[in-house]
């Protein structure tokens, strides 16, 4: 018999992981979607040539983070769900609108290509937005209140800045000549934004949510937190930096302010999860409350095991195809 | 004023109906692309090519729509059926954390290889991939049936504090439905793949294509239906008598039997009514139900009498059955008209094409009618006998039940009209696009790919 305890905790943190994935792999293309430039068709075909192999497998990522959230601790599934009843309608319908759009312009006529297009971006936003309102909301219990309102909107910036900073670093790695150059003054954009943003939100976070400010603040458990700012900051202006300088020479490096993205998002997580450990609806529901039959658990973690590997392999195979720049879109 | 109950109902079922539509096609549509891709490896003949890159793009449109739309699903439970995975989460959540886990990221993952990485991969490592896509959709089907046949004949679990709780996932997995439903819906799909190909095919030649590449994917998807026709109808009738003996109320509700009775007719046309618990308007054929449901005239058929409160509401089981059977009936007509065409004169003539054109979302419809009278069947409950689906609704407000269905209803209307534009335009397109070669189309000019067997497909290999 397995320890019941252990199973939790561990797909608990493989939710948590999948939702990290998530954000990161489905941040990147959702942000070159908020970026689409309404002006210029050929910068738009080079920008979804980037993400074109990659979007599906990383709207996947949600699907598990979803699905380990209802096999795992269905409590927790259906109180999230039925509390964010309306966001997580729009966030369906902008991913619904994003996912065909993206379809669609690449059938039809230049007209209708640029309507899709348009789609694309709205859908991509919306999908952004709800996601950042529907995580202030979670983290906040769900509290009805204005102050609660307006932090959740806070957050739904923060996020769509962060997919748009993760986004546009994306391109610089991807693409080349012009296009690499606007996206790094998105990018520095973006960046001031996101910061600006998650900032705020770790400043209002532990006023309004008094067991966060314990834990932020009460020695010794603070110290674990200490290097969370240091880093970000770090990672922000070498990112900044960096992106001051595209076109790097033989453009050596181009990679690197992506993954600093990706150490910022890492970072960030990591300070959220510590925050709300061994909550898994903060405040209200603890993982042990959530959780579903044993059974169940010890079921799916021998797929878990076995697949989750498998999946990472031919995930980095597909990256290990496509490597290198976007070439020019190529469809079929 | 209508209920969140009711509400939630037909969001749930506008969601599925709506998302099934793609599935249907894309499950059998990659084997098809298989097959091609296959051809152009034993051939080497450079219009089973220009057949693959045709359908992929279609494909590729049909699969889009059906991963976003599918996420939706996925939200739904939560969203709307909490009792839902309160009661049987323990069973239904692995199931579904079994498909996302080996089918969705699959599929996904090689799709985007499949779909942009032909000029990055060796001819071979693509077809692998392409492969590997289908194999990823067929499985997807597998896990998602294994939980729709676990909620229609539930097996292997207890219940516990009114909890169900597994007691063996093998029963449960192959529980006694999931061989004939599995079956049933595989085929269908296939059907649904059969004549969409055969319908855009013939909508080409019909416009004026000349080239090779319609030709030879009318006939490929002619052949497939001419074979599976026959088949669903002997998999349906299995299917048939599985349901009568797990779930007799829904065969009666099917059939219209209001009372038990021995040598049951077959009813051709009725209006069951609800209020008197008898139908109007019969037309019948004496004992032929019986016949056929227990393989004996004088056999004894359960009626709805036995059942009362719980079987489900018979007007749509009965003509959504009805529905169902006689597309398939004209499905099998057109599939065999067609494949004689193709045997005896090596071609098809015009009224043929433009049939094939009128039934290219005949699958749809089939699908749709024969899902409802499955799913439908299973009221009052939401997992047969277990839980009632009046017990797993959510609490949300109906306002707001009612504003997430009418923004639904938009997108998947708007959604269909643009996929069914688009299907057209792109075959009108094919149809301007010269691709064949001078030398190529001098080889083919005096015949045009018809061939000696409808299976044999001989074609210069220059």
């Amino acid at each position: 018999m397995m320890d019941v305890t252990w199973l939790h905790v561990f797909f608990g943190g493989l939710m948590a992981l999948s939702i990290l994935i998530y954000a990161i792999l489905d941040g990147y293309d959702l942000g070159v979607g908020i970026l689409m430039p309404r002006g210029n068709v050929l910068q738009r075909d080079q920008m979804i040539a980037s993400i074109g192999p990659f979007w599906d497998a990383n709207e996947t990522w949600l699907v598990l983070a979803v699905g380990i959230l209802l096999i795992a601790f269905p409590d927790a599934y259906n109180l999230v769900l039925k509390e964010l009843y309306l966001p997580a309608t729009i966030l369906l319908i902008g991913l619904i609108m994003r996912g065909v759009a993206f379809d669609f312009r690449a059938k039809v006529s230049l007209d209708n290509k640029n309507t899709w297009d348009n789609i694309f971006k709205v859908g991509s936003l919306t999908s952004a937005l709800a996601q950042g309102y529907m995580l202030g909301q979670y983290v906040l219990g769900f509290d009805p209140s204005w102050a609660s309102q307006g932090f959740s909107l806070l957050s739904a910036i923060c996020v769509a800045a962060a997919y748009s900073y993760i986004g546009a670093t994306w391109l610089v790695m991807k693409t080349e000549g012009d296009l690499q150059k606007q996206a790094a003054s998105w990018a520095r954009r973006c960046g001031w934004v996101t910061f600006v943003g998650v900032a705020s939100v770790c400043t209002v976070n532990p006023i309004i949510n008094p067991s966060v400010f314990e834990k932020w603040f009460n020695f010794p458990t603070a110290l674990l937190l200490f290097h969370i700012p240091l880093i970000s900051i770090a990672l922000f202006i070498t990112n900044d930096q960096i992106l001051k300088r595209i076109p790097l020479d033989k453009d050596f490096g181009c990679w690197i302010p992506f993954l600093g993205v990706v150490g910022i998002f890492f970072i960030c997580f990591q300070g959220l999860a510590y925050s709300f450990y061994p909550y898994v609806v903060p405040g209200k529901l603890t993982m042990m409350e959530a959780a579903s039959a044993t059974e169940s658990l010890e079921f799916i973690f021998v797929g878990t095991v076995i697949v989750v590997p498998i999946i990472l392999c031919y995930t980095a195979l597909s990256y290990r195809v496509f490597w290198g720049k976007a070439t020019q879109l190529k469809y079929y | 004023m209508i209920d969140t109950l009711m509400l939630s109902r037909i969001q749930f079922a506008a969601n599925i109906s709506f998302h099934i539509l793609f599935p249907m096609i894309t499950i059998a549509m990659c084997w098809f692309l298989v097959y091609f891709k296959i051809r152009i490896h034993t051939s080497g003949d450079p219009v089973w090519m220009r057949a693959y890159r045709f359908w992929v793009k279609v494909f590729a449109l049909t699969f889009a729509i059906g991963v976003v739309t599918g996420i939706t699903m996925s939200f739904q439970f939560g969203t709307n059926w909490p009792g839902y995975m309160e009661t049987v989460g323990n069973i239904a959540g692995p199931l579904l954390g079994y498909e996302v886990l080996t089918a969705f990221f699959l599929e996904a993952t090689f799709l985007g290889i499949m779909l942009f990485g032909m000029d990055r991969l060796s001819p071979r490592l693509h077809t692998l991939a392409t492969v590997i896509v289908a194999l990823g959709t067929t499985t997807s089907a597998f896990w998602i049936l294994a939980l729709n046949s676990w909620m229609q004949t539930p097996a292997g679990f207890e219940m516990r504090d009114g909890v169900a709780f597994p007691v063996d996932w093998m029963e449960i997995i192959f529980n006694p439905s999931l061989p004939y439903r599995l079956a049933h819906t595989l085929i269908a799909s296939g059907l649904t793949a059969s004549f969409l190909i055969c319908g855009l095919s013939a909508y080409r030649i019909l416009k004026g294509d000349t080239k090779r590449a319609p030709q030879l994917t009318l006939k490929t998807a002619i052949c497939v239906a001419a074979i599976l026709t026959p088949l669903q109808v002997f998999v349906g009738d299995l299917h048939g008598l599985n349901t009568l003996k797990h779930q007799p109320q829904k065969i009666a509700a099917m059939e219209g039997v209001w009372e038990t009775q021995k040598g049951a007719p077959l009813l051709l046309f009725a209006l069951p009514d609800e209020e008197t618990r008898s139908n109007h308007f019969e037309i019948s054929v004496p004992k032929l139900a019986s016949l056929i449901l227990t393989h004996d005239s004088e056999g004894e058929i359960q009626g709805l009498n036995e059942f009362i409160n719980e079987h489900p509401p018979v007007a749509p089981l009965f003509f959504g059955f009805r529905i169902m059977v006689g597309i398939g009936m004209l499905m099998l007509l057109l599939a065999w008209a067609g494949a004689w065409q193709l045997i005896r004169r090596k071609t098809v003539n015009t009224f043929t094409l433009k049939a094939f054109l009128v039934m290219t979302f005949s699958g749809w419809v089939a699908t749709l009618a024969g899902w409802y009278v499955t799913e439908i069947g299973r009221q009052p409950y939401l997992v047969s006998g277990i839980l009632r689906t009046s017990d797993a609704v959510t609490t949300v407000p109906a306002s707001n039940v009612a504003l997430s269905l009418t923004l639904y209803l938009l997108v998947y209307a708007g959604l269909l009209v643009a996929y069914l534009h688009t299907l057209f335009l792109m075959a009108r397109r094919a149809v301007e696009i010269e691709e064949i070669s001078p030398q190529e189309r001098d080889e083919t000019k005096p015949t045009f790919p018809l061939h000696s067997s409808p299976l044999v497909i001989k074609e210069p290999t220059s």
